[in-house]
């Protein structure tokens, strides 16, 4: 195995915009949050970069892709503190790029998922409490799940289930895991169904930019090579985005009466949702369906069930990626195309791929489903989850960290 | 007619405009504003530096009502911002002299509601 020059360059470089994801992210929720609580954001998604990096390298990187452990559970300890993880390729990953560019860019997909479950239970949340989830859960439940579909010897990986990018691994465990925070954390003071007024969309669709714009790394970087797959993905990602922000602002002017800026930003993300398990496996016109459908199955989860069912998800984490992730991972299992990626979908006459898509599916959202409540309930019995109304009231930036996001005079 | 101004905790506004609704007190203007009373300001810090006594955000809403809605109004505001804690605010009465609708250029009480 020789290191390719332009495939680790690309690798590098997809990295770092990954990387950039997630202050994208903080920017996309923090513009929806109320001002008194935009910091809180912010800062609850950059020290995940830190925090998680410190625990990827350490640990987490092992768990996640050392030697099959435990019939396909879990990765062992053989790479615990990075110990055989150098410059030349690993045999088994990213073969033509050196092993650390590839668990450098594997620990960026390692923080942005925790970090898309803030919006869950942004608002009202203790920073101490959040901190200590969060390793326990990057540890506990994204380690082994990165596994089960991307370890050597991971029991979905070995079942044939197809995740290009992570719609599994990051988007359904992620949108589960905020659904069960929602619900366990309860509403925030004052909510009675509807939104609190967002305290700044232009850093919204700020926001959702970097992030369509980092997913590109994200997506295209997860072929771990400079080549046709990496284009097949970088495409069917740029088009499902296009299709899926179309959508949802259409069907706001329609529903609502206006096509919105949020909506139209909210779509975008949605798609890109979408197509991140399928990117690599479907064809570029495919993308269409693929991201307009994630808009609109979106939308009814946004805008009709969670109201119907009155939980206070602040930022729909689980109507945009939950919703999204499942639609994505389906779809892959309905849309893929041997041409493309080696192996077809149900459109093509396989229905066992659909299978093992929703087997890959309903896995996850039992295993992160489960894992957050018990991680959640132990956390709060010992540190505490939720900060007192008080705080609430006056806004974490002043009650979490003391400062303030803006000046009302100079 | 009186003139009412109150400066009151912000998150208590919401509070204060459904207990104004309940004494059917629509009309109302309100202003976010900065200030400080016996409740001393709060304290940030800025690269390890504190900085003392910042003024707190408070409301200020003012409502103009002929005589019969002065208490029923000053009773829904009490009833709406009260937390019992310092800090819940203060409510000014003033004479108004006259009003004007700009539509109509109807005056005094008739313009009022």
């Amino acid at each position: 195995m020789e290191v390719n020059g332009g495939d680790t360059a690309f690798v590098l470089m997809s990295a770092a915009l990954v990387l950039f994801m997630t202050p994208g992210l903080a920017f996309f929720y923090g513009g929806l949050v109320r001002r008194k609580n935009f910091l809180s954001v912010l800062m609850q998604c950059f020290i995940l970069i830190c925090v998680i990096t410190l625990q990827w390298v350490i640990l987490g990187y092992s768990l996640s892709f050392g030697a099959n452990s435990l019939g396909g559970l879990i990765g062992g300890l053989n790479f615990l503190g990075l110990s055989g993880v150098g410059m030349e390729p690993s045999p088994d990953y990213g073969t033509t790029i050196p092993h650390l560019a590839f668990m450098a860019f594997q620990g960026m997909f390692a923080v942005i998922t925790p970090a898309l479950i803030i919006g869950a239970f942004a608002e009202r949340i203790k920073f101490s409490g959040f901190l200590v989830f969060m390793v326990i859960w990057a540890t506990l439940v994204y380690d082994p799940v990165c596994h089960w579909v991307w370890g050597v010897g991971g029991w979905m990986r070995n079942l044939g289930a197809l995740d290009f990018a992570g719609g599994t691994v990051v988007h359904i465990n992620a949108g589960v895991a905020a659904l069960v925070m929602a619900l366990l954390i309860g509403k925030r003071e004052g909510y009675k169904g509807g939104p609190f007024t967002p305290h700044h969309l232009p850093f919204v669709v700020l926001g959702a930019s970097v992030l369509w714009f980092g997913w590109f790394g994200f997506n295209a970087g997860s072929a771990l090579a400079a080549d046709g797959a990496a284009a097949n993905a970088f495409v069917t990602t740029n088009i499902s985005t296009a299709a899926a922000g179309l959508t949802w602002a259409l069907i706001e002017w329609k529903h609502n009466g206006s096509p919105t800026m949020l909506g139209a930003a909210t779509g975008a993300v949605a798609g890109l949702v979408a197509i991140t398990p399928a990117c690599g496996f479907v064809g570029p016109m495919a993308a269409i369906p693929i991201g307009a459908g994630s808009s609109a199955l979106g939308f009814v989860a946004v805008a009709v069930i969670k109201p119907r069912l009155g939980y206070d998800d602040t930022l729909d984490v689980f109507g945009v990626h939950g919703v999204g992730g499942v639609w994505g991972a389906l779809a892959t299992g309905i849309f893929a195309q041997k041409s493309v990626g080696g192996t077809d979908g149900l459109l093509f006459g396989n229905f066992h791929q659909f299978g093992v898509q929703a087997v890959s599916v309903l896995a996850t959202i039992a295993y992160a489903a489960v894992m957050t409540f018990v991680l959640y309930k132990l956390v709060d019995a010992v540190i505490g989850m939720r900060v007192t109304k008080k705080d609430e009231i006056v806004g974490l930036d002043i009650s979490q960290h003391r400062e303030a996001g803006y000046t009302v005079l100079e | 007619m009186k003139y009412i101004i109150a400066v009151i905790q912000p998150h208590m506004l919401d509070e204060v405009r459904e207990e104004l609704k309940a004494a059917q007190v629509n009309l109302i203007t309100v202003t976010p504003v900065l200030g400080c009373g016996r409740q001393q300001g709060i304290t940030t810090i800025y690269r390890g530096m504190e900085e003392m006594g910042n003024l707190l955000k408070k409301v200020k809403i003012e409502i103009a009502v002929t005589d019969p809605f002065l208490q029923p109004t000053l009773d829904a505001i009490r009833k709406g911002a009260r937390t019992g804690e310092i800090g819940d605010g203060k409510i000014f009465v003033f004479d108004l002299e006259d009003c004007m609708r700009i539509r109509t250029g109807e005056m005094g009480a008739q313009a009022i509601g």
